[in-house]
């Protein structure tokens, strides 16, 4: 069954709209990250317009991050006190990185920066997590149980001025570099067009020592309210939200996400971070392998001076 | 008059189509009788002025009926009438093309040329493959083929094909063309115009579901012995209608409501799935 999606103007099978949806939402919800980085090139593979595509998949990630916010504060796993502060700080970090990106395209060459950035951080970040999920695999097989929090040793960030307890994270830090990631995590998002979750989700894990049950939680909360500001933002400043579009998305990434949230439950802590680690590092390695490989067809056209 | 070679069309629109058939026929039969030119007159009628998009649009077909006039003092042509159909679809201000070079190790796009005034649809329908119909100066100069080093090097900008700085690398267009015919908003049918009798033909020209809402121009040609006799332009439109049109009209007029709408409705469809998902 084709449908017309009025402002990108072509048909598209329904079914197939429903399927990405739910395939995109499912790992949304498992991992608590926006799912931005999968749906827009798919679209984009579907033939529907660059902006609009970025722009009317943020409607399907404000839904799914409610549907796994909400799901998440019943049961008590979302830590609101710190996820209110990161808000902020993405928020800020959104903002900045919007008029960077804004700046920094009027004066000039720009895409490289942002191609090398994306490959690098996805890369990096992806493959520092698979040796420690690897290592953790490995002494755990040898019956040792390694503590991921030992008593009385603390990174010295955590220990900066202006500190905070956030009781549901066990966690009693400065609110400098919490504020810090995610003014970087909005920044980068708006730079490179990726959502905050991506990022987040690793640096609370690893950076912070959030227990796995909150993180999810925690960071759809602050997806929900980054992602509202941008798909705002699309509609007003660039007119590109399709609400057909956004519409069919979200009945398929609602209940994705539903069963996403539920896997993730059932999902041992290690293995959670084992594949989270796994999706990252394919990201970073498909990019990476786009730039390195010669393309087939050297050209592309986009309609716009 | 008879068909000899009915055109694939889908069982419910048959009927419409056969009526609107007819009723052109007889307009240019009509139209071509009262007319008294001297040389080869061209009469013109399409099978649809508006194509309208709905929901469940998946493209369709617009059908052009052409009459060659004739009269008494008309020179006997000895080897028939060929004809052929350009279309352009809506223009856009802007495309730009961009272009991966190798840097380092890796391949980026580098450089880019824009063009101006192009249209995203393009058709040309012929009754014969454009190189047996006519010369290539002549296709040249009517802008009458797919392939941008023919049709943009004429000078004369009338209502050109494919508009494209003079002194840009050839290779820019001829990708902007391939690109686009490879979305099927470009192509060529090189036996697209059918001669029902020796001076009444049709043709039936596709838009596919991408093809973009706004006005086309139909630009009809007539050719004998390669030689082009008479030509004509008309034109339709592709519009949204109902909720469709609706709905580009809010995005643009009433962004912000439109924006907010939107974040409600997801945060709606949250919730609920929520709630409907409810267990412990």
């Amino acid at each position: 069954m084709q449908i017309y999606l009025p402002i990108a103007e072509m048909s598209v099978s329904v079914f197939l709209l429903l399927g990405l949806g739910a395939a995109v939402g499912f790992i949304s919800g498992l991992f608590g990250i926006g799912g931005g980085f999968l749906m827009t090139p798919l679209l984009i593979f579907l033939g529907i317009p660059p902006a609009i595509a970025v722009a009317s998949q943020m409607a399907q990630i404000v839904a799914s991050s409610t549907t796994s916010g909400l799901a998440a504060f019943r049961r008590k796993a979302l830590d609101i006190k710190l996820a209110s502060l990161l808000t902020v700080g993405g928020l800020v970090g959104t903002g900045l990185g919007i008029w960077f990106f804004a700046a920094a395209r009027a004066a000039g060459q720009l895409d490289i920066v942002i191609v090398v950035s994306y490959v690098t951080l996805f890369s990096v970040v992806g493959g520092l997590m698979l040796v420690e999920s690897l290592k953790e695999f490995w002494s755990s097989r040898k019956g040792k149980v390694r503590s991921r929090r030992r008593a009385g040793e603390h990174p010295a960030y955590l220990g900066l001025p202006l500190r905070m307890r956030f009781h549901r994270s066990q966690l009693y830090a400065s609110v400098i570099p919490l504020l810090g990631v995610a003014f970087f995590v909005g920044f980068a998002g708006a730079v490179l067009g990726i959502g905050g979750g991506f990022i987040m989700v690793p640096a609370l894990l690893y950076l912070f020592r959030v227990p796995t049950s909150m993180v999810v939680g925690t960071s759809q909360f602050q997806i929900l309210w980054a992602s509202t500001a941008a798909l705002l933002l699309h509609a007003i400043a660039n007119q590109a939200v399709d609400a057909v579009l956004a519409f069919i998305l979200i009945i398929g990434g609602v209940f994705g996400a539903q069963f996403g949230a539920r896997a993730s439950r059932h999902l041992r802590a290690d293995m959670f971070r084992f594949l989270l680690a796994l999706l990252i590092l394919g990201v970073g390695l498909r990019f990476a392998i786009e730039l390195v490989l010669r393309p087939t067809e050297l050209f592309s056209i986009a309609n716009g001076g | 008059m008879h068909h000899d070679r009915p055109a694939p069309i889908r069982p419910g629109a048959a009927a419409r189509l056969l009526h609107g058939l007819a009723a052109a026929l007889a307009a240019l039969v009509a139209l071509a009788a009262a007319d008294t030119a001297r040389g080869e007159g061209l009469v013109i009628s399409l099978s649809n002025h508006q194509v309208m998009i709905t929901s469940n649009y998946t493209g369709s077909q617009i059908t052009v009926f052409g009459a060659v006039q004739r009269d008494e003092q008309t020179i006997a042509r000895t080897t028939g009438y060929d004809a052929a159909v350009i279309v352009r679809g809506p223009r856009v201000d802007a495309v730009t093309v961009r272009r991966k070079e190798r840097l380092g190790p890796i391949w980026i796009n580098r450089s880019q040329q824009t063009f101006m005034d192009i249209p995203r649809y393009l058709a040309i329908l012929s009754s014969r493959p454009l190189d047996e119909l006519t010369s290539e100066i002549m296709r040249m100069r009517l802008h009458l083929d797919l392939d941008p080093t023919i049709a943009s090097r004429s000078e004369s900008g009338e209502s050109g094909a494919l508009l494209y700085p003079r002194d840009a690398p050839p290779e820019y267009a001829e990708a902007l063309v391939r690109l686009r015919m490879q979305e099927g908003q470009y192509f060529e049918i090189g036996r697209g115009v059918t001669f029902i009798t020796p001076t009444i033909f049709r043709a039936a020209i596709p838009l596919p579901a991408g093809a973009p809402p706004g006005n086309y121009e139909v630009e009809t040609l007539l050719f004998s012995d390669g030689v082009q006799l008479s030509r004509d332009i008309t034109n339709f439109e592709l519009v949204k209608t109902g909720f469709e049109q609706r709905v580009a009209v809010w995005a643009e007029t009433r962004a912000a409501a439109y924006g907010f709408l939107t974040v409600l409705m997801a945060i709606f469809f949250g919730w609920i799935a929520s709630v409907i998902f409810r267990r412990d």
